[in-house]
């Protein structure tokens, strides 16, 4: 074979190669890919950040542990496994907005968050966020108020953020289950205010 | 190593590519392979215990620059597990070629051995303020290069401690212990009036620090 020849197989067709290589060697046990590829896309989801916040929005004692340690409270639903090992919750308040990102990868807070998007994964998020955050958000949609501080959380290492948003005006009456339904991914990421239709 | 994986500040890119609560991200793998990516790199994580997960983020970063550019995220991962399974042993460049039926292009080689974390160090406190080490480094760092030599202020200390990644990321099992730190920066100290204003907030292995040399606590 020649070694010198230009790559020209497609990244499907290399991932399919070396699926192939490790089952020809029996070293991919049964079930393993499926289990996992159940958790990754369906079990880890934005929906589950979003039970933990609504319920920080409707109880105090919960909002506690959670700013206090997150991974506990994370728990308490059952929120935890890869990359959900050592949770911190980042409060904002109606001046300070925090926004998470991963400038050198992509580590997330898989079991509250979800797997990463491609475009938080993708180079312009990476690149810029931490440097012209106020720009990127209004690029994305989400204008801050004039006098509100934006902090920006790079995931470098262990620890595994979610945000946790200013509860919304007109969400007053609103039961548990109904919050929910406001607190979407982009919002758990910080990119995106809840807001009440 | 100061790589095309190190993103942060780097200018040259365009708007990003969503638009906030867009759904998109509901079908998690978009091709019928990316779900490959993270289970193959788990078998030789988890099941083969052939190397961490430190070890495969190197992989990554040992990506040549031009092919780096043009990959898919899944792909990274697809190419960075086939090469430290070839590394390691596992399979040969020959059987992936094989199954390709063309060359299988693998990371580049590590150019350094890793290194050791600093111990016997008191640990910093909340308020400290302290300085990233001016530091170099040819491996695995999982330092980004836009704080090397900032001064912040520390907000908070993990009360886990993880393997070193600078050594563990070259397959140290004996990497020591350490907790990292959440240190703020001002957006200001980093890119001067070339950024918006705000703060950064980076979470630093206790060896990539030491205390500001006006190291006045601050209180939080």
């Amino acid at each position: 074979m020649n070694t010198d020849e230009k790559t020209t197989s497609t990244p499907g067709e290399r991932a399919r190669a070396l699926f192939q290589v490790l089952k020809q060697k029996e070293l991919i046990p049964a079930g393993y890919i499926e289990q996992l590829t159940q958790l990754m896309a369906h079990d880890w989801s934005p929906e589950n950040g979003a039970r933990v916040v609504a319920k920080a929005w409707v109880d105090p004692q919960f909002r506690e542990l959670l700013l206090k340690d997150g991974t506990a409270a994370c728990a308490q639903f059952g929120y935890t496994g890869p990359q959900g090992e050592y949770i911190v919750a980042l409060e904002d308040t109606p001046t300070l907005k925090n926004v998470i990102v991963c400038s050198l990868c992509s580590c997330t807070n898989w079991p509250v968050l979800g797997l990463p998007p491609e475009w938080y994964k993708g180079f312009e998020f990476r690149a810029r966020l931490v440097r012209e955050g106020r720009t990127v958000l209004r690029e994305l949609g989400t204008e801050l108020p004039e006098g509100a501080t934006i902090k920006v959380w790079d995931t470098s290492a262990e620890s595994r953020y979610l945000v946790l948003p200013v509860r919304p005006e007109g969400s007053e009456g609103m039961d548990e289950e109904a919050l929910r339904a406001l607190i979407t991914k982009d919002v758990l990421i910080g990119v995106a205010l809840p807001q009440v239709a | 190593m100061d790589g095309f994986h190190d993103l942060g500040g780097f200018q040259g890119f365009g708007k990003v590519p969503h638009t906030i609560n867009s759904l998109s991200y509901k079908q998690v793998f978009k091709q019928d392979w990316e779900h490959l990516a993270y289970s193959l790199m788990f078998i030789g994580v988890d099941h083969l215990k052939k190397f961490s997960v430190d070890e495969v983020r190197h992989a990554v970063e040992r990506l040549d620059v031009r092919q780096h550019v043009g990959t898919q995220y899944y792909e990274r991962y697809i190419i960075a597990t086939a090469t430290l399974l070839v590394e390691t042993g596992v399979i040969t460049q020959a059987e992936l070629d094989e199954a390709l039926g063309s060359h299988f292009k693998l990371a580049n080689p590590a150019h350094a051995g890793g290194r050791q974390a600093i111990t016997g160090r008191p640990p910093f406190e909340v308020g400290d303020r302290v300085v990233v080490r001016d530091e170099y480094v040819a491996g695995h760092i999982r330092m980004p290069a836009y704080v090397r030599g900032k001064e912040g202020v520390i907000l908070h200390r993990t009360s886990e401690q993880w393997p070193f990644p600078d050594a563990i990321g070259h397959g140290d099992v004996s990497a020591a212990h350490q907790p990292t730190y959440h240190v703020e920066f001002r957006v200001k100290d980093l890119w001067g009036d070339a950024a918006d204003d705000g703060f950064v907030v980076v979470d630093l292995f206790e060896s990539y620090l030491d205390k500001a040399p006006s190291a006045k606590a601050v209180n939080a």
